[in-house]
């Protein structure tokens, strides 16, 4: 079976629910799945922060419909990893004892209005960047969840780029901001890519089984190339003296991630680790009147149906 | 007869790892039956890989009529979508 398995994923076909697959493939899958729709969901915080302090009406009006749309791919994502046969209250459960993760980049603060401008344009454009090659993953549920995540996800880097674009186009205070922003965002967005390939505890048998299909450094790569170019066209500069283009290699060459913070905050000690989980339990505990109020509504209803019966 | 078959609502999914796509539909008593003829009627020749059948009479549906209340605030906000931002010469990665 196992072979079978395997055959049927080296030939690019697509595993769906109801077909046998290896437990590890399914406890690999709801890992990562659940990984990423914790990461839509706690992204919502650093953003959420400056909803009431935007700007503009129609900035605000941007904002709260980008934070919308990360509340629906999280949706789209738990759904996903529910049809690997896990609940909803479990993956939450997971979240909140720290046995699953959630990408730490929003494990950073949001300190100025520019910063949402940085979030909207790099963590977005990354995590594009991934998301877009896991299009092409061997699950089927989660495969067609990326496509329509993907399509909505323009507009997220659009707007944050935007915002950067028209900082750069203000005052020399404004222009500050944004490249304060660029500082404090950029290493933490090329750390979204995660280890180096040599280095990565899943990658092999992820590639193997092509959950993932590009390795962390190839995709990391992608996100440079393309990252500097936009920097550069908007007059910001990026915070890493080896960065250089490569005629050779026809891509840039750019400095080493500081590890050592990398492992920091990924064991919890972040700037802002404790208070990101501590929000969302806090606001899980505080929804629960919420959930037993639509379950006694969904008993009254069941009940009045019986009777008209 | 036929009034007592019930309408189900037939999806093939012609490969693995796309959509279930509505083909069309048919009559029959129960699911089990409406899968069996769903086979015959509607992959006759391989056109699919999966097939779910649904009864119709369990599909809610939303009205074409009722769109312009069920849709109509979406008209409003034109930043949803990417094309509204105009991106500075020479990037089109974004």
């Amino acid at each position: 079976m196992t072979r079978s398995f395997q055959t049927r994923i080296d030939a690019e076909q697509k595993i769906e629910p109801k077909d046998w697959m290896p437990e590890k493939y399914r406890q690999t899958l709801i890992r990562q799945i659940s990984q990423h729709a914790h990461s839509e969901v706690i992204g919502e915080q650093p953003e959420g922060n400056w909803i009431t302090r935007a700007p503009s009406l129609e900035r605000k009006a941007i904002l709260l419909a980008k934070v919308q749309d990360e509340a629906g791919h999280g949706l789209y994502l738990y759904a996903a990893a529910e049809t690997l046969g896990i609940t909803r209250e479990e993956l939450i459960d997971r979240l909140h004892t720290g046995a699953s993760k959630y990408a730490s980049i929003f494990n950073y603060p949001s300190l100025t209005w520019a910063d949402v401008g940085a979030i909207g344009w790099l963590v977005d454009s990354a995590a594009i960047v991934n998301q877009v090659s896991l299009q092409n993953t061997s699950y089927g549920p989660y495969a067609r969840a990326m496509v329509r995540i993907c399509k909505e996800e323009s507009f997220h880097q659009r707007q944050g780029y935007n915002i950067m674009m028209t900082l750069m186009q203000g005052n020399e205070q404004q222009r500050a901001m944004a490249q304060d922003a660029l500082d404090r965002w950029w290493w933490p967005s090329l750390m979204m890519f995660g280890p180096h390939d040599g280095e990565s505890a899943h990658s092999a048998q992820s590639m193997k089984w092509k959950i993932k299909r590009r390795s962390n450094d190839d995709l990391r790569q992608q996100y440079v190339d393309q990252a500097v170019q936009q920097a550069l066209a908007i007059g910001l500069k990026v915070p890493d003296p080896a960065l250089a283009w490569n005629e050779e290699r026809g891509h840039y060459d750019f400095g080493d991630i500081d590890w050592e913070e990398f492992e920091r905050v990924i064991k919890g000690n972040g700037p802002c680790n404790r208070q990101r989980l501590a929000h969302h339990v806090e606001a899980h505990a505080e929804g629960v009147w919420v959930r037993e109020a639509m379950a006694c509504y969904d008993k009254k209803r069941r009940s009045r149906r019986h009777d008209a019966a | 007869m036929s009034d007592e078959l019930k309408l189900y609502e037939v999806f093939v999914r012609s490969r693995r790892g796309l959509d279930h796509k509505h083909v069309g539909s048919l009559h029959a008593d129960d699911p089990e039956q409406a899968l069996e003829y769903a086979r015959d009627v509607y992959t006759r020749r391989s056109e699919g890989v999966s097939l779910w059948v649904v009864a119709a009479g369990d599909i809610t549906a939303s009205q074409e009529s009722d769109c312009d209340s069920f849709y109509d605030p979406l008209d409003d906000k034109p930043y949803r979508h990417a094309a509204m931002y105009d991106l500075p010469e020479g990037i089109d990665s974004l």
